[in-house]
């Protein structure tokens, strides 16, 4: 199951899931570009199921529609630009309770009604800014460094079930985001300078990560912090 | 929505520019305090005060500080 599967990183994994033969349930809150995720899934028996991760009760109604899981990936997430002077709690709690709360529930849902199988693995998408962040990014750098902690303790707590905990940080990736609001040319261009690569990370380029943590191929990885990011660490 | 009282908003964002450089016909965008994080703060300070969100565009798009007062008048 991929949450956040309308656009971007989420679009791409449920995609490419698909290509290597995973029956896929993909999920969001906006039903008509779900539905255009659905219809690119190559392959049959996938599923979709609306749901907002801010309402608790579409985060319990998931649980209960979706039947056991081999991999989730919780990918669902909210970004919110503002001066650490301006912001208020209902920024905090807008971006929170996506990206952490509703990541920590959907989490413990799943678990208490036995819905990851035994083997199964969780991917959470974090992100550098949980490393170096930005000016303008401190609810969400702090929310996806949250994220990190959480998935570590996950790890640690599901590890006698074995199911495994792992993380993505992406740089910088070409979605919707990158169109934020005081997001110039000219600091795309300074910021595309940071980037031993020379350019920002393609959706599916993310999604390749998160299947290996998804696959055998990582079965006795836990714990663990995949950064794909061209390179934008190193700088 | 008054202009003084918007000029004296405006020019609360900034650390190191004297105030006295702020009116209707500033360009701000050539001010060298100008940055995006400058930016960032005066959508949210026109979001506080007047409860106009305002795009990245509206900021790029006006000139002066006249220009964007006008930009935010027109969305109340």
């Amino acid at each position: 199951m991929v949450t956040g599967a309308s656009s971007g990183i989420g679009r791409a994994t449920a995609i490419e899931c698909a290509k290597m033969g995973a029956k896929v349930i993909v999920t969001d809150r906006t039903e008509e570009r779900l539905n255009e995720t659905l219809h690119q899934l190559e392959g049959n028996g996938h599923q979709m199921i609306i749901a907002d991760l801010n309402i608790p009760e579409d985060i319990n109604a998931l649980v209960e529609k979706c039947p056991a899981l081999n991999g989730l990936v919780n990918n669902a997430g909210i970004v919110k630009g503002k001066p650490v002077g301006h912001l208020k709690l209902e920024d905090l709690q807008d971006v929170y309770q996506i990206n952490v709360f509703g990541v920590a529930l959907l989490t413990k849902g799943l678990l208490r009604k036995k819905k990851m199988a035994k083997g199964s693995s969780i991917v959470f998408t974090s992100s550098i800014s949980s490393y170096i962040t930005a000016a303008g990014l401190s609810i969400y750098a702090s929310s996806k460094a949250a994220i990190n902690a959480y998935m570590r303790t996950c790890a640690i707590e599901l590890g006698t079930k074995e199911i495994r905990c792992n993380s993505v940080l992406p740089g910088m990736v070409e979605t919707a985001f990158i169109n934020s609001v005081f997001y110039t040319a000219d600091d795309k261009q300074k910021d595309l300078n940071l980037y031993p690569l020379g350019r920002y990370g393609k959706p599916a380029e993310i999604a390749y990560g998160i299947i290996y943590l998804l696959s055998d191929a990582s079965a006795w990885v836990t714990g663990t912090e995949l950064v794909i990011d061209g390179g934008r660490m190193l700088k | 929505m008054e202009l003084t009282k918007f000029i004296e908003n405006f020019a609360g964002e900034f650390d190191h520019t004297d105030a006295s450089v702020f009116t209707a016909d500033t360009v701000y965008h050539n001010l060298d305090e100008w940055s995006s994080l400058i930016a960032m703060c005066i959508a949210s300070m026109v979001e506080d005060e007047y409860d106009v969100v305002l795009k990245g565009d509206d900021i790029r798009n006006a000139r002066t500080i006249g220009d964007l007062f006008n930009t935010v008048k027109a969305k109340m």
